[in-house]
């Protein structure tokens, strides 16, 4: 088989540098670094397979819609509900639709649909690739003259990439909205009014940290499940470990690169 | 049933050229210095046990696994030092069927035949494609198939229509993995003829990789017997398997016992 991190991820080292388990996790980074290289160098490589991004972008996107819009709208009320009591201690409840915003601006939307769509896609994905792995789909694919890397992982990368950003400005605006219902029923607030007053505090740094966050999110979601499904061992059991590992891993990096991003933000922000 | 030769085998011309192949995973060895050749128009058996790295040959053969040392030559390329882009180009001569049908389960069985055409036969109007299929479906019996799904199919009929997919191409070379495992001795049957069929119709050369001597018997012209990593013995079904040699004889007394 020409791929190598499928390889990599095989060779078991026979005498072990320091013990069986460290060693066989940095061998599983090293082939992670692999696929991660290899995707990069397949995605400037023609031919381009846009009709499947287009179809995986709809996977993604459009699938994830209805899920996405149900936890955005009660994130948005939930979190207004749960600051209402401590504003109101301070008198400061006309701060409400700021404090929302920024909350769900700069935390709250990328944060969660990056999270929520690790759980819906991620385990997808990983459970897709690892069947048609150990299926043999992906040598079918092979042998008929298809790039399945190129048809398979870049495609669902490029998706998830793409449509994370986008799903979570999408969130981000049922959020404020779910917040401004709520606003609505106690202060009688109008819609413009509600909007205007949250986005006196938002800036351009922060719209564009989050859409960064998201990108960042997408990509990670993508890679870490296709690598997952895509190196599958071991039969069905591999699948439902590969589909597990996909979640579980990509939410851990997203968390990760949560607090990266928002270090080197708020440095940008001081400066 | 014994295969009817009614074939010509053309024996000045080898389609698939093997020395000294080996192969290992890890420590171990499965393939240990495997010579074969196979000419054009010829359907040849490789027998036997699991383990034995019969599927790992064929796998080498389409690309899909790299020898640790050995030449092998598939339609006089070099599988081993070729480019990315001319092994795709070989490999659309070259089907393959596998083990376990490898029908897309995301794709109807339409789709499913579609997919190699369109990917590879861009010049092709729609109605040419839709033609192709329909031929390839009808040349292994499954018209009525068409707009149903895998999850929907038999284990006969997936073989089948994994077959079909392979011959939209209209391949020069015909590998077959287990083309019986799994299936009732009706249907084996049925397969059996099909793969007879293919190699009348199409004029294929074939590699068939079986445990099954009914399947070895009914469609090898050859029959070459893999034990321990090596060919211990080749010639027709019967010259294998009255050769004497115990090894050989212990294994057709067990199959056909069972």
């Amino acid at each position: 088989m020409d791929d190598a991190s499928m390889k990599l991820k095989q060779k078991q080292p026979r005498r072990y540098v320091v013990s069986r388990k460290l060693d066989a996790f940095f061998f599983d980074v090293y082939a992670f670094g692999q696929f991660i290289a290899r995707f990069f160098r397949n995605l400037f490589l023609p031919p381009y397979e846009f009709k499947e991004v287009v179809h995986q972008c709809y996977m993604v996107g459009v699938k994830s819609l209805p899920l996405i819009t149900l936890t955005g709208f009660i994130t948005g009320i939930v979190f207004t509900k749960q600051s209402r009591p401590s504003l109101s201690e301070f008198g400061a409840t006309s701060w409400l639709p700021s404090l929302v915003a920024i909350a769900i601006i700069r935390a709250l939307a990328p944060l969660v649909t990056g999270l929520i769509t690790a759980g819906k896609v991620g385990s997808n994905i990983g459970a897709e690739l690892g069947s048609m792995k150990v299926t043999e789909q992906i040598d079918a694919m092979e042998v008929s003259a298809t790039n399945p890397f190129k048809f398979l992982v870049v495609t669902r990368v490029i998706a998830t990439t793409c449509m994370v950003p986008l799903l979570m400005l999408y969130m981000a605006l049922v959020a404020l909205l779910g917040a401004f219902v709520n606003v609505h029923a106690n202060e009688q607030t109008s819609f413009i009014l509600f909007i205007e007053n949250g986005f006196q505090s938002i800036n351009f740094l922060d719209l564009f940290s989050s859409v960064l966050k998201s990108v960042v999110f997408g990509f990670t979601i993508g890679i870490v499940s296709c690598y997952q499904g895509y190196t599958t061992t071991q039969g069905t059991q591999g699948v439902g470990r590969a589909a597990n590992t996909s979640v579980v891993l990509a939410m851990f990096l997203i968390f990760i690169e949560e607090i990266i991003i928002v270090q080197v933000v708020n440095w940008f922000r001081i400066t | 049933m014994a295969k009817s030769n009614t074939h010509i085998i053309d024996r000045t011309k080898r389609v698939i050229s093997i020395r000294g192949l080996h192969k290992s995973f890890g420590t171990n060895h499965v393939l240990r210095g495997i010579d074969l050749d196979i000419f054009q128009g010829e359907n040849v058996v490789v027998l036997g046990r699991s383990g034995t790295g019969k599927s790992v040959l064929i796998k080498i053969i389409a690309g899909l696994l790299k020898p640790d040392s050995g030449s092998v030559n598939v339609l006089g390329n070099d599988v081993e030092r070729i480019s990315y882009r001319e092994l795709e180009k070989l490999r659309l001569r070259i089907g393959f069927s596998f083990q376990s049908s490898a029908l897309y389960d995301s794709m109807t069985v339409r789709e499913n035949l579609e997919f190699p055409l369109l990917r590879n036969s861009k010049h092709l109007s729609t109605q040419q494609v839709r033609q192709a299929v329909e031929k390839a479906l009808d040349a292994v019996g499954l018209s009525q198939t068409i707009n149903q799904w895998p999850g929907e199919l038999s284990g006969g009929q997936r073989k089948r229509i994994g077959i079909a997919r392979t011959l939209i191409m209209q391949p020069a070379i015909m590998l077959y993995d287990e083309p019986t495992a799994g299936l009732d001795p009706i249907t084996s049957m049925e397969i059996n003829d099909l793969i007879n069929e293919v190699q009348e119709r199409f004029n294929t050369s074939s590699i068939i990789i079986t445990h099954d001597l009914t399947c070895a018997k009914s469609t090898g012209d050859r029959v070459a017997v893999l034990l321990d990593g090596r060919f211990v013995k080749q010639g027709s079904f019967e010259e294998v398997f009255t050769s004497g040699d115990e090894r050989i004889k212990s294994f057709y007394d067990y199959n056909f016992i069972t």
